[in-house]
């Protein structure tokens, strides 16, 4: 690396001085080969309802492609096809807009690397057992629902005068619970919920449940443990962990529903 | 379709606009015949589009879910404990109601009438029946001691899921392979 680099600089400065031929021609960037990759995406339009959804084919060179599934995602609305339609936003997984089913797990597509190995295709899928409102856009109203039920504020009475003190060992209860984006991608992964979301809170939701149970400052920690003491709200969690397996923020929502369960048991 | 829509509205006039063989006239003409927006928005009231919503919505599918998720220990796990316990629960029930009423019907159900049963089946027939008692039994039975380790705030890692999955799976094959040699 280094004899390359004392070849090289000196070189590069001669372009910048004289800009002679040869140096031209070096500074020309190799052409990379060209790697194709096959996309196989969820294209469902809601202009021709009667129409099912189908798997539509794209072909991305990979080498004139960014590394994540969402730049692929995004190449291919640039220039093959302006009508796929997903939702994005922060392109770093902060935003939790570009949750969707990638090779067969719920990721966020801008954290996903693309598979090098150009024999196999990847495929991409909505969020699994939602709605579609187009393509890989699901309707998540629902979801969005769930969590406002569980009242996700603070809930504190009387109010603190002043500073809301925290101990070191009470604020470290919320480590792994409050750094939830709620992309939906546990919930989605959660068979429970595919079967019971109309009353089944799902992974996220309660997750974002025990972080208000376990913070020292709230009062209502009865409230919320009585919304939760009912056949369906909670105990439709079977223990079955696609949640923590697919959570793209790698928390555990899984163990967060079985302390909610230990707390209900011990009343 | 609108050009406005998929953000190519503004390249195109300009493109239009910078053509070197059109004349001032010709222009003048273009920037009038490429007009700024070319959708027309219709504004409704409230419950009209809510209307049109709902309407959208009863069209909508359902996107795909088990056929598509990738096979995991966690789910796939899960489902086999299901089937493995009502499979089990309609044995026992299904023996049992038959123990209690094959007298009726004349069908000789106790033990020894079993046990000469079996006895005349061969070899083959013997070991497949004991594999596809003991595999489902010893499964569910370890995967319900998982479950209770669960419940009592052990093992709630997903490290702690696989490895303790792994367990009741080398468990079940040991399990099943010793009941099959008894």
């Amino acid at each position: 690396m280094s004899l390359l680099r004392s070849s090289v600089l000196p070189l590069a400065n001669v372009s910048r001085a004289f800009s002679t031929t040869t140096a031209r021609k070096l500074a020309v960037a190799a052409e990379k080969p060209v790697l194709i990759k096959e996309f196989k995406i969820y294209r469902w339009n809601p202009d021709e309802p009667s129409k099912k959804p189908t798997l539509q084919s794209y072909q991305v060179d990979l080498n004139q492609c960014g590394p994540m599934v969402l730049d692929a995602l995004i190449k291919i609305k640039n220039e093959a096809d302006p009508t796929l339609t997903f939702r994005r936003s922060c392109r770093e997984g902060i935003c939790g807009s570009c949750a969707m089913n990638i090779n067969g797990q719920n990721t966020l597509a801008c954290l996903c690397r693309i598979e090098r190995d150009t024999p196999k295709e990847t495929r991409i899928y909505p969020l699994p057992h939602m709605y579609i409102v187009k393509d890989l856009v699901p309707d998540m109203t629902q979801f969005y629902k769930q969590y406002k039920s569980i009242k996700p504020f603070l809930q504190s009475e009387p109010p603190a005068q002043g500073e809301h003190l925290q101990s070191p060992a009470e604020r470290r209860k919320l480590d792994g619970l409050y750094e939830c984006i709620l992309c939906a991608c546990c919930s989605t992964s959660c068979p429970s919920y595919w079967w019971n979301q109309d009353e089944y809170l799902g992974p996220a939701t309660l997750m974002q449940a025990y972080r208000w149970m376990a913070d020292s400052r709230d009062t209502h920690k009865a409230e919320r443990k009585a919304q939760l003491q009912n056949e369906l709200s909670l105990y439709r969690c079977h223990t079955i962990f696609n949640c923590s397996r697919t959570c793209p923020k790698g928390l555990n929502p899984a163990e967060a529903i079985a302390k909610i369960k230990l707390d209900l048991a011990a009343e | 379709m609108s050009y406005r829509a998929v953000g190519l509205g503004s390249t195109l006039r300009r493109n239009i606009l910078a053509s070197r063989n059109a004349s001032v006239t010709g222009r003048v003409l273009v920037r009038t015949l490429a007009p700024r927006r070319l959708i027309q928005t219709e504004s409704v009231t409230e419950s009209a589009s809510r209307d049109i919503l709902n309407a959208q919505r009863l069209k909508r599918p359902s996107s795909p879910h088990f056929t598509i998720y990738q096979p995991q220990l966690t789910w796939i796990g899960s489902i086999a404990n299901r089937i493995t316990g009502s499979a089990l629960s309609v044995l026992l029930y299904g023996f049992s109601l038959a123990y209690l009423i094959s007298p009726a019907f004349g069908m000789p159900f106790d033990s020894a009438a079993v046990i000469s049963l079996v006895h005349d089946l061969p070899g083959w027939v013997k070991l497949t029946g004991k594999a596809l008692l003991a595999a489902p039994f010893t499964f569910h039975s370890f995967n319900g001691l998982r479950h209770l380790a669960w419940d009592s705030g052990k093992f709630l890692t997903l490290k702690g899921a696989y490895s303790s999955g792994y367990a009741v799976l080398g468990a079940t094959a040991v399990s099943t392979i010793a009941l099959i040699l008894i």
